[in-house]
């Protein structure tokens, strides 16, 4: 169902100064952080927005409210994080709001400090985005100028420092403990849960709150309308409205933001409000509904709505709020060998099915692409798979430290569920061309040691041997 | 009878595994509760000595929480009351072995030419835990192999599988993070930054801990299979802290020592010299049978008897000209415990002198190593305790000692105030650094406990850093204290004024006694100084008890190194012999020594080199080395363990205590000992200190990590008062029995009591002497590696003696008017030197740093033994 809902974080997409202090103060900016000092208690701030049931945006959506309250009482200093390394593949909502709206993201990081009482806040920026690092760092300095950021904010007893910081282009560091690990100036690797839950032993082994730009750019509004007015948006447990950022074969990709929780998949992918539906007017095949880790949906999903729990129940999830849309021209084997490669490159390499596993099947899948498929191959693809997500399983089981491993598993058991045909069309072309030419095999394992390391560049060429 | 020793303790955690309810001890990681219970759960990144990382993947088992059962890593989960773990479910193992695969997938199978094969913990469990066979077809990563990540350590990126114990000991244990994981996912590598190698004084121990054969030592790599090598348990004897090692050899030679894990010492760690130093028994330089010189002044290889008879002859010649004080001895710290006895019993029981030292000048008189109220390196380390370290850098002289401190530092909140006249290794981990002038510390300790008096600046020490450290030690409990000698070129009575003005102020203070070579502790045990008996009596307490028991006791208290060899170049003494001393090198004043040696008129040497200053002894008898003979050493704590024989001496050479018999009998004495069985038996009697250290004990499993001397009184009386009651309940008197045999010191027994131990006196502290205008009072440290017989010896080691510049405060060098880094003369009343000379900000004005026994500057050609300090003056218009 399409809501006509006003938007709540990209109100100021169009607005062309909205980056800027004085667009952003002349459009409401800093109310809320005003009205949170001058009146609220730091209990209350965090009461307001765990009624408001804000669920996480970064991917597992969790509720932010309760996460802020799992700090150890007591214990100090804390800090607050904000996770902007936004790099699953097909998600860019973090971008637009780091780069259209960095004041809205400051202001929401004051009052979650506030509301947790974080001695430092520190604004974690993906290496590549150099816009929204540039207006970040302009943004900060112009909060501090004006006094949102500092000692004694706006003449209340509340201070903090807000600093940025940015990655060197790993996909883990938005892995919250790799991300913590990073900033600390280490390797991006992540921490093992348990013991290393951010909220009791984070960041330089505090308690940290580690929040996703989108959940915080949500809090200034929800300060200013209050949680009942965000609760009357969206349904079930997803409430207010969501980012999401639809890409691949569609006519309109961009970011929207629509109704949590009632407006539907095809709705944003169909609708010409949105995505405008598929390219050339082709058949959809699948699609991905939050992003890259996340298990393919296809037609028969189009008209669930973009809700949590019905999605989770489904067997997959809204993880980060990127769709991507592939027609009926998608090569299945090719399309899953992608986003498999994608994570056997970004695997930081600390545990072993990650670092072993989700390289050996982009090399098998590699091999059926090359035309050195076996039959055998693919209950071999799932065995290695199964290695590293114990069960292939939703929501997954792991072997690994982090959810990285099995991401790669969710493409591949799609895939290979949906369209085994395609698979082993490759896989019985190349038992035709050795049956004809058996001396290929050689030619085999030249290849094999050809590929057998990174593969940065574009060469799906498969077929054409 | 009820029997409640079988009640699980107050604090035990009750957890299942595999079905069997055991009792897990409180923080105890599933891992160990269950290998304890005799489940093992496989593993590779895993290090009981290390924080755990959950990497590998390998010991994942099905926990349940009671949340239901999920895979968990076993060595990152603490036992939860109630936990019921599956180590040989179905899902455990298919994870298990699925961690296999992915670990072989990439892994060379060159298991024949493997240095790990046959120990190597990937090819059992892969026997043992893994699928059989693998399912890779692809090309596995192909990387440079070897690659040398240090002089002493080559690195088989193929072969790594990426644990990161390498990795985390050189970062966390060692705190020499110079090997790193590099580049990211299937690409990443172990590796060192571009032009830094993993320079660490640790290194050996990566090779020890990797789980596979990826790291390999440059000096044992293909020297043997493991199933080839035979291995025994000994003590490193290199310096004082005595880590356990194991001796491993094949046909009949030694090929590497391992470290064993200890907790009261060195919890498995080695450092390279120790670990690698094994080269040097095996030298060509090794001496295999005896020499004496012959008439042309060349060595000639002799017979033992006329060998022996020719020392004999030499202490007899010494002797008749001028009675037991002719006779010296110097040197002993390299000996086992039964050696020591064995000299010291020829020489002051038979020999009748008390010229003897195991020390040369370097270390600290037996009045403080013996004497001090002691302290182990757990009582150092125990967690939450403030140390004062007034002494040597231990991460130069005493490698594993400073693991032990850093580890206590880091992770056990020990607090460190260090007093020091120069920063060094130990001082990152201090709380407070107190940076006084040379000869000061005493000053210093003064000065942390009360007002510094008027006209007096606490040794100079920044006001505010001791105003940090006297809050420090306010807030603290009794301190304990690493005490030794930070400079050979000042004297050593500087030490002892610290350790009085420190039990002045702090009664309660217990000591460690960072004394640096081998067996000095039990030298001194053993009685191998001026004025000392065996068992820490001093002669003049001790002389009733061992007169009726040797031949004959020392009429008075001798010199001495310094005076022996005053004396010898004075002419007073007329035969010297060497025990495993090289005075020429490691005398600190080379001139005295070079008088002395040429003067004697009889040198003797027992060594197992012809060093520099054997080279001018007259008859050289070949001694045995570690892992040759059997015997017992002591550390610097004064704990006593055992040393096994791995392998026969080369040649004809023998044990020292063999040679200290046969010398005694053709001087007329028996010394009655045929084994060191017999001469340990003499001691325990004997030597107070050693009182109930019987070889049961010894060799018991309560002992398997030594026991520290003296014993608790309980168990070092239980003998006698068994006896006792033994006598009494037989209506006899105490008296009735063999008296002078066993029950000496009871009161009612005939004949001398057994004195008692040294204690430390002290002195009244003196001020240093004033230091000229024109001069800088020289501070000489030393270093792991130097000129020293073992390293130089030892091919791998040799080259990594680092040479040493003279570092001078920028005040002082500006008055040069040269360039820092300019080759400058150093010199002294008594000698010089040439020298780069170098500012260094951390340098003291008014002190000159340099290193000890470096082959570029001589510092011994520099140093006057004599004197308490040593001036030097540099001259910048003689370039």
């Amino acid at each position: 169902m399409i809501t006509d809902v006003e938007p709540i974080i990209t109100a100021r997409f169009d607005q062309p100064d909205a980056h800027t202090i004085d667009g952003y103060e002349r459009t409401g900016g800093y109310q809320a952080l005003r009205q949170v000092l001058a009146s609220w208690s730091p209990a209350r701030v965090a009461e307001e927005i765990k009624d408001a049931s804000l669920l996480g945006r970064g991917g597992a959506g969790f509720p932010a409210g309760v996460k802020w309250g799992f700090c150890p009482p007591g214990v100090w200093p804390r800090y607050l994080v904000v996770n902007g390394d936004e790099s699953e593949p097909g998600t860019y909502k973090d971008r637009l709001l780091l780069e259209r709206d960095p004041h809205q993201l400051i202001e929401g990081v004051l009052i979650a400090s506030y509301a947790v009482g974080a001695a430092q806040a520190f604004i974690y920026i993906r290496g590549e985005m150099a816009l929204a690092q540039e207006r970040m760092a302009q943004a900060l300095n112009d909060a501090y100028a004006r006094g949102y950021i500092g000692k004694n904010i706006l003449g209340s007893a509340f201070s903090i420092d807000v600093v940025m910081a940015w990655g060197a282009g790993a996909y883990i560091v938005g892995e919250e403990t790799a991300l913590i690990e990073s900033l600390e100036g280490n390797r991006g690797m992540p921490r093992l849960k348990p013991p290393f839950f951010p909220a009791a032993k984070g960041l330089y082994m505090q308690p940290t709150i580690v929040n996703n730009v989108e959940t915080l750019s949500n809090v200034p509004w929800i300060v200013r309308h209050g949680a009942a007015k965000f609760t009357a948006l969206g349904a079930e447990a997803s409430k207010g409205t969501r980012v999401f950022a639809v890409s691949g074969h569609v006519n309109k990709p961009g970011v929207y933001e629509v109704e949590f929780g009632v407006t539907t998949f095809r709705d944003i992918i169909m609708d010409p409000a949105y995505a405008g539906g598929i390219r050339d007017g082709n058949q959809l095949k699948c699609f991905i509904p939050g992003g890259a880790s996340a298990p393919w949906f296809f037609e028969e999903h189009l008209d669930l709505p973009l809700e949590k729990g019905t999605v989770d129940r489904a067997g997959s999830m809204l993880g980060s709020g990127a769709i991507v849309v592939m027609d009926h021209t998608t090569d299945a084997v090719k399309a899953c060998m992608a986003v498999v490669r994608f994570f056997a490159h970004e695997s930081c390499g600390k545990c072993t099915p990650c670092r072993e596993g989700t390289t050996w099947l982009e090399r098998i899948l590699r091999r059926i692409l090359d035309g050195y498929g076996r039959p055998s191959d693919l209950d071999l693809l799932m065995d290695v798979a199964d290695n590293i997500s114990p069960g292939i399983a939703w929501p997954p089981k792991q072997t690994t430290i982090c959810p990285l491993g099995p991401s790669a598993v969710s493409p591949l058991s799609s895939a290979l569920g949906r369209f085994r045909g395609e698979f082993e069309a490759y896989i019985a072309r190349a038992e035709a061309a050795r049956a004809e030419q058996p001396v290929v095999l050689a030619g085999a394992h030249a290849h094999a040691h050809d590929h057998g390391h990174d593969h940065d560049h574009d060469h799906d060429h498969g077929g054409h041997h | 009878m009820t029997d409640t020793s079988e009640a699980p303790p107050v604090d035990g955690v009750p957890v299942t595994i595999d079905g069997v309810e055991i009792l897990a001890a409180k923080g105890e990681l599933i891992i160990d509760a269950a290998e304890r219970n005799g489940v093992y759960i496989p593993r590779f990144c895993y290090h009981p000595r290390m924080e755990p990382v959950g990497m590998c993947r390998m010991c994942i088992a099905e926990v349940d929480t009671g949340r239901g059962p999920a895979l968990q890593p076993t060595c990152m989960l603490e036992c939860t009351p109630g936990m019921v773990v599956h180590t040989d479910s179905e899902v455990t193992k298919k994870a298990q072995e699925g961690v296999l695969e992915f670990l072989l997938i990439n892994h060379p199978l060159d298991c024949p030419v493997c240095d790990k094969g046959g120990e190597c913990p990937l090819q059992d469990q892969a026997v043992s835990h893994g699928p059989g066979e693998s399912r890779f077809v692809e090309e596995k990563r192909h990387k440079e192999k070897p690659i040398p990540v240090s002089d002493l350590v080559l690195l088989d990126r193929e072969r790594c599988i990426l644990c990161d114990r390498c990795t985390r000991f050189a970062k966390d244990v060692a705190g020499d993070p110079l090997i790193h994981f590099i580049n990211r996912g299937n690409n990443t590598e172990v590796n060192t930054f571009p032009g830094e190698p993993f320079a660490s004084y640790f290194s050996g121990n990566t090779v020890q801990i990797c789980p596979v054969g990826a790291l390999t030592s440059s000096d044992y790599r293909f020297k043997a299979r493991p199933w080839d090598l035979e291995k025994t348990e000994s003590t490193c004897t290199t310096c004082a802290v005595g880590c356990r090692v194991s001796i491993e050899s094949s046909r009949n030679e030694v090929l590497r020592y391992q470290g064993v894990d200890i907790d009261p010492v060195n919890w498995g760690w080695l450092c390279d010299k120790g670990r690698y130093n094994l080269a040097a028994l095996d030298s060509e330089s090794r001496l295999r049978d005896p020499l004496v010189k012959g008439p042309g002044g060349a060595f000639e290889v002799a017979r033992w008897s006329d060998a022996l008879r020719a020392a004999a002859n030499a202490i007899q010649a010494g002797l008749d000209a001028g009675g037991p004080g002719a006779v010296a001895f110097l040197g002993g710290a390299r000996l086992t415990n039964e050696s020591a006895y064995a000299f010291t019993k020829l020489a002051k029981g038979v020999i009748g002198t008390d010229h003897v030292d195991c020390q040369l000048a370097d270390g600290m008189p037996a009045e403080a190593v013996l004497g001090l109220p002691k302290a182990t390196i757990d009582d150092v380390c125990a967690p939450g305790g403030t140390v004062l370290l007034i002494g040597p850098d231990l991460k130069e002289e005493l490698p594993v000692l400073f693991l032990r401190l850093r580890h206590a530092v880091l992770r056990d909140g020990v607090r460190l105030v260090q007093l020091t006249s120069v920063p060094n290794g130990c001082s990152s981990l201090a709380s407070v650094v107190l940076q006084h002038r040379p000869g000061e510390a005493h000053e210093v300790v003064r000065a942390l406990f009360a007002d510094i008096p008027a006209g007096r600046d606490g040794g100079g020490v920044n006001p505010q850093a001791l105003d940090q450290a006297r809050a420090l030690l306010r807030s603290a409990g009794d301190p304990t204290a690493i005490l030794g000698r930070q400079s050979i070129a000042e004297g050593a009575e500087w030490v002892l004024d610290a350790a009085t003005a420190l039990l002045d102020a702090a009664p309660a203070t217990r000591f460690l006694t960072a004394v640096r070579r081998g067996n000095t502790h039990g030298a001194l045990d053993m009685g191998m100084a001026p004025g000392l008996l065996p068992g820490r009596a001093t002669l003049a307490e001790g002389r009733d008890w061992f007169a009726p028991r040797w031949p004959t006791v020392p009429a008075a208290a001798g010199h001495d190194a310094v005076g022996i060899l005053q004396a010898a170049a004075a002419g007073q003494i007329h035969t010297l012999v060497l025990l495993g001393a090289d005075p020429l090198t490691d005398f600190p004043d080379r001139q005295l020594a070079a008088r002395a040696l040429s003067t004697v008129p009889n040198l003797v040497a027992v060594d197992l080199y012809i060093t520099e200053s054997v080279q001018h002894a007259s008859v050289v008898l070949a001694a045995a080395g570690f892992g040759e003979i059997d015997g017992t050493t002591t550390n610097l704590e004064g704990r006593v363990s055992v040393l096994n024989q791995k392998v026969t001496p080369p040649g004809t050479a023998r044990a020292d205590w063999e040679i200290a018999a046969e010398l005694a009998l053709r001087l007329g004495s028996d010394l009655q000992v045929e084994s060191v069985d017999d001469l340990r038996a003499e001691m325990a009697e004997l030597a107070p200190s050693w009182a109930g250290v019987t070889d049961e004990l010894l060799f018991s499993v309560d002992a398997a990590d030594g026991v520290v001397l003296p014993l608790p009184t309980a168990t070092a009386t239980e003998p006698d008062a068994a006896d006792a009651d033994a006598a009494a309940a037989e209506g006899q008197s105490a008296a009735e029995g063999e008296a002078g045999e066993s029950d000496a010191d009871t009161p009612a027994a005939t004949g001398p009591v057994r004195p008692g131990l040294v204690s430390f006196a002290g002195g009244e502290p003196l001020d240093p002497p004033a230091l000229d205008a024109y001069s800088l009072r020289l501070i000489a440290t030393r270093t792991l590696y130097d000129q020293g017989t073992f390293t130089q010896l030892t091919p791998s080691l040799a080259g990594l003696a680092p040479g040493t510049v003279l570092r001078v405060h920028a005040y002082d060098h500006d008055r040069l008017g040269v360039p820092s880094g300019t080759e400058l003369r150093v010199k002294t009343p008594i000698g010089s030197v040439r020298a780069v000379v170098v500012t260094d900000p951390a340098v003291l004005r008014g002190t000159a740093v340099a290193v000890f026994n470096q082959p570029d500057v001589p510092l011994n050609e520099l140093i006057d033994a004599t004197q308490r300090v040593t001036d030097v003056r540099i001259e910048a218009g003689d370039r």
